[in-house]
């Protein structure tokens, strides 16, 4: 309780990334989403945080879970929540991202979450506008969000990150989240080991502080967690890997898999799951998984981030 | 409100000090007894605490209740942070405890708890709160001190101590369970 009252501050209008944010920082986070996690268990499921500010959900990629689950937290917070999605906007008639932001701003928006297949897109809109940007996915470099619900979902189970051995396994290279997961882990003191077919790692990998592996057994072996990545063979990955079956052989994830890993694993994937291509159906609803309290998670941690991301910006524009 | 206060305490010069760790134990049996008078259902009894120190006063009760009547009355904690209506003044610095009410609020009696009462935002706030989780038969407010500058239509039941202040001074509630001691000081805000 004590140690509460020493104060970190948030000074941040947005939420670009994990790779500048501190140890405190994604401390604070992280404690402020075990407050926002009990809203969620009351009858009436809203406090009135954010009432009055409004939220554009602005997504150039599509996605249901995360926009979806910005919504609810946004809800939650009382803040009104438009969503805009490109197939229906003038960006298709040739808007740029900056003229987009700065009209949302003119509409006296108070907060844009941003998904985005260029990477730097949230950052861009982030130093252009007075608005508070989110980043929920930018190209290939973070989606800091899906990281920090990762990261809160070990520590509700485990109790702590420091001193924990992570994997990652999946498509490394095309991975935001798994960029977003090593920053935020290496910060906080865990061990991550990352696996993938070696077309599938990104070039100087290690340069991350990582154990790289193209062995899966060897990275399941010590592993508290592993983290499965989806396949995105939507993307053009499928020179890297030809074979959908090939590669559930080698890298997905299953029982008989498991048999060689720590009992207690904790088995987790980001959402949606290509049962069949990186996990086992048998795996996916076992007992290691927590999958679906991820995405419960995420909505306490996306409230705590546009709760301090909101209430910072009032204060700095003062 | 609060996090501001905790601020400004660390920026005061001490002026006298009010209520001694024997005035809070008396004042607490006191209160506990108001209370027992006041409403004689003692089975429909809630207890919530305002984060931090009204939870450990609220806490302290329980005790005096289960001492005096051998009963356990269910202790709620509230944090108002999500109710307040100051966020620009909170600014950087967002301190959000939990709020933990895991019990039927319906049809009970609660006796809600600080331990200073000043303008009265924290209360409304806390009844706001409150009300969320339910209709409750009443809600008394129980405070250890009510230093006046009241801006909000707000009056507290059971009152352990009035103190007269002037805005420029802080009134501090220290307690064990988290400062290593029970006392109530007066400081003046140091000017820099």
């Amino acid at each position: 309780m004590k140690k509460q009252d020493n104060q970190i501050k948030w000074t941040r209008k947005d939420l670009l990334d994990l790779e500048s944010l501190s140890k405190e920082e994604i401390e604070l986070i992280l404690t402020t989403a075990e407050s926002f996690k009990e809203v969620s268990k009351r009858q009436i499921k809203k406090v009135p945080a954010l009432r009055g500010k409004t939220l554009v959900n602005l997504f150039y990629e599509p996605s249901t879970r995360t926009r979806v689950s910005f919504e609810i937290a946004a809800k939650r917070l009382s803040l009104d929540v438009i969503n805009i999605s490109v197939e229906t906007s003038s960006v298709r008639k040739g808007e740029t991202l900056i003229d987009t932001g700065k009209n949302i701003e003119a509409l006296k928006v108070d907060v844009i979450v941003v998904r985005h297949s260029s990477s730097g897109a949230a950052a861009l809109l982030a130093r252009h506008t007075n608005l508070s940007v989110v980043n929920a996915g930018d190209g290939w470099h973070e989606h800091p969000t899906q990281a920090l619900l990762d990261i809160f979902t070990i520590k509700e189970k485990l109790h702590r990150i420091e001193g924990l051995n992570i994997t990652i396994v999946g498509d490394i290279a095309h991975s935001r989240v798994a960029r977003s997961n090593i920053w935020g882990l290496k910060k906080l003191g865990a061990n991550v080991c990352v696996c993938a077919p070696e077309m599938l790692l990104p070039y100087e990998v290690e340069k991350f502080g990582v154990k790289v592996t193209t062995d899966l057994d060897e990275a399941l072996k010590d592993a508290d967690v592993v983290n499965v990545l989806r396949m995105q063979f939507e993307r053009d990955i499928q020179s890297a890997f030809p074979n959908q079956l090939e590669y559930f052989k080698k890298y997905g994830i299953t029982e008989e898999r498991l048999k060689y890993a720590k009992k207690d694993i904790i088995v987790m994937h980001p959402g949606p799951i290509n049962r069949g291509i990186e996990i086992s159906s048998a795996v996916a609803d076992g007992l290691n998984s927590v999958i679906l309290e991820q995405v419960t998670n995420g909505i306490a941690v996306r409230m705590a981030v546009l709760f301090l991301v909101v209430s910072a910006n009032e204060y700095l524009k003062r | 409100m609060r996090d501001i206060f905790l601020n400004m305490v660390k920026n005061f010069i001490q002026k006298s000090k009010v209520l001694s760790e024997e005035d809070i134990r008396n004042i607490l049996y006191r209160l506990t007894n108001q209370i027992l008078e006041n409403e004689p259902e003692v089975e429909n009894l809630i207890l919530i605490g305002i984060q931090t120190r009204g939870v450990y006063l609220a806490n302290r009760i329980k005790d005096i209740i289960k001492e005096i009547k051998n009963i356990e009355i269910p202790l709620g904690v509230l944090d108002i942070t999500f109710y307040r209506d100051d966020l620009t003044k909170v600014g950087t610095n967002p301190i959000v405890r939990t709020t933990d009410i895991d019990f039927d609020i319906n049809d009970k009696i609660i006796i809600l708890v600080d331990d200073v009462l000043f303008t009265g935002r924290t209360v409304r706030a806390a009844l706001d709160e409150i009300m969320d989780f339910g209709r409750p038969k009443k809600i008394k407010l129980l405070v250890l001190i009510d230093r006046g500058h009241r801006e909000l239509p707000i009056k507290a039941d059971f009152v352990g101590k009035n103190i007269p202040t002037s805005t420029d001074e802080v009134v501090v509630v220290y307690l064990k369970e988290i400062d290593d001691k029970d006392e109530v000081i007066i400081g003046n805000l140091k000017k820099d």
